[in-house]
């Protein structure tokens, strides 16, 4: 049972096609990345899967329904985490939440959604009032109250500080684990790798890998690099067999004290899926 | 996971949610109680002060003529104008983009925000009457039937604003200039309707019947009829009140302002069903 499934979806903005192509598939339950530089396609297809924008051709199912018809009773199944709200300035993050949560059948309880997202201690704020990371996770709690099965999240930490990063991605761990389906874009590295079951790479338009952070763009078969000291300096070689290697250097009483052995991180992997791109 | 058979809450329950926040804000807004809010009764006070007393009529000045015509002007400015500014800046806050997102319904979030202007409103309208009978020896009516006639006045100005309002934010680009862009048509209106000009056959034929399409003059024509005596329907273009002529009108606006409301506001199309 898929809790997200697109087919060939395509749009076009103008001349400029936005979205050239996509197929995506996710199961229930699933924590899924979408990675990709900046007007890659990404926001517009998480746009199109909420049922912000419509999209020119290509099938669309969340939850089984179609976004571009889908119902109130749809809406609140699903969670969407702006990406850039400036709303209700002027109220508490309690009266917020509390105000969101009265459009869901069966919400989470506000002081509950709020302790969950670290702010407990701001609830008496006004929003107008909150930095820009307690912001975003008053965006995500706004997005989570309604309990939803689908939770879209566009870019939530950009402009996050590394500590703020951390508690996110926790909150993130803390909603999978109840079974929430995550449809995440980012274009930080770190955050898929962290945070995703699968991830897709997004690129002009198009998906040019899919598969999990391990093994994304044929990583897990790619080569390592052994470096070690040799006679006269740094010494390198590549291999799909590091042990071998070691062993034939071991043999050979080479100096293993500074031996690394670095795999493509997912970093490069990254860079030459979307270079391939460009 | 059942998630459905749990009834999605009502869009009457949604929209008096709606508008208590939207009133929250409002006020919380200072900037926006001071000018959108305290800007008419500024008026009246200036207004009434500059033309004191150039009636030859007993129980009538200009002040007392003012004091009544600026509750009209006091309606269009807060339902019209905090509408039209209002919706532009949801639209640029995230405001709108955050609850099409949720299961709310179109219809509970405008219903919210005329909740909002029709108390922001009946609150403007007593700081003016309040002016008016404090500074002005404004008489306040005593009988039911006059009130009445307030009553349902009041009713159908707010919602014919309103609407319109709501019509009119499609035509704004940006909350930046959505002030200015909604006060060009409002004070023409007030100049035309004999809200600012007193009395209104002072004004060109042809003035006043364009003045007579649009519900300004009407307002301002109902309000008098209900704070000044009788004997001062002499000053009224048409030397009636015209009570029936004016509950068609605002009608008509409501009617109008629906219809335009549906066409031009996007969001209304997939979501209400």
């Amino acid at each position: 049972m898929t809790a997200i499934e697109v087919t060939s979806l395509r749009k076009t903005y103008g001349s400029r096609p936005a979205v050239a192509g996509i197929d995506l598939s996710v199961p229930h339950g699933e924590v899924f990345a979408l990675l990709g530089p900046n007007g890659a396609g990404k926001t517009t297809t998480v746009e199109i899967l909420e049922g912000h924008r419509q999209r020119d051709s290509g099938d669309v199912r969340v939850l089984g329904q179609d976004p571009a018809t889908g119902g109130r009773a749809w809406r609140a199944r699903i969670g969407i985490v702006l990406q850039s709200a400036a709303d209700a300035a002027d109220l508490t993050v309690a009266e917020t939440v509390r105000h969101i949560a009265g459009f869901y059948p069966r919400p989470r309880s506000a002081a509950e959604v709020i302790e969950l997202v670290g702010l407990s201690d701001k609830a008496r704020t006004k929003v107008r009032a909150l930095s820009g990371g307690q912001r975003r996770r008053l965006d995500v709690a706004l997005g989570i109250v309604g309990r939803p099965e689908v939770v879209f999240l566009d870019e939530p930490t950009t402009g996050f500080d590394p500590q703020a990063r951390r508690q996110f991605w926790q909150l993130v761990r803390a909603l999978a684990a109840e079974g929430t389906t995550i449809l995440l874009t980012t274009h930080y590295l770190d955050e898929a790798e962290a945070l995703a079951d699968r991830l897709a790479v997004i690129a002009a338009g198009t998906l040019v890998a899919e598969g999990t952070p391990a093994t994304l763009g044929g990583r897990a078969g790619a080569g390592a690099t052994v470096e070690w000291a040799g006679p006269n300096g740094r010494e390198s070689e590549q291999t799909t067999d590091p042990a071998a290697l070691i062993a034939r250097l071991t043999a050979a009483g080479a100096d293993l004290t500074s031996l690394t052995v670095t795999r493509p991180s997912l970093e490069d992997t990254y860079l030459t899926l979307i270079g391939e791109q460009r | 996971m059942t998630t459905t058979d749990t009834a999605l809450p009502s869009t009457a329950r949604m929209g008096l949610s709606r508008g208590w926040v939207e009133i929250l804000q409002f006020f919380r807004d200072r900037t926006a109680v001071i000018f959108s809010f305290l800007f008419p009764a500024l008026l009246l006070l200036l207004f009434g002060t500059i033309f004191a007393d150039d009636y030859d009529h007993p129980g009538l000045s200009a002040a007392r003529v003012f004091s009544a015509s600026m509750i009209a002007y006091g309606i269009v400015a807060t339902a019209f104008i905090t509408m039209g500014v209002g919706i532009a800046t949801d639209r640029e806050d995230g405001t709108l983009k955050r609850l099409r997102g949720t299961p709310v319904t179109a219809t509970a979030y405008f219903l919210g925000k005329l909740i909002m202007v029709a108390v922001l409103t009946a609150a403007e309208v007593v700081v003016l009457l309040g002016v008016g009978v404090l500074f002005f020896d404004l008489p306040l009516p005593t009988d039911a039937g006059r009130w009445f006639t307030f009553g349902w006045l009041f009713v159908l100005s707010v919602i014919a604003c309103g609407l319109l309002g709501i019509a009119a934010s499609a035509l704004v680009r940006s909350a930046r200039t959505a002030g200015a862009v909604l006060n060009v048509p409002v004070v023409a209106l007030q100049f035309l309707s004999g809200v600012f000009i007193h009395p209104i056959t002072q004004l060109p034929g042809w003035m006043i019947t364009v003045a007579s399409i649009f519900p300004v003059k009407w307002m301002a024509q109902g309000f008098r009829s209900v704070f000044l005596p009788d004997s001062a329907v002499v000053y009224e273009a048409g030397g009636a009140w015209e009570h029936g002529r004016i509950a068609v009108v605002l009608l008509a606006w409501c009617v109008i302002g629906s219809v335009l409301c549906l066409l031009t506001f996007r969001w209304t199309n997939t979501r209400d069903k």
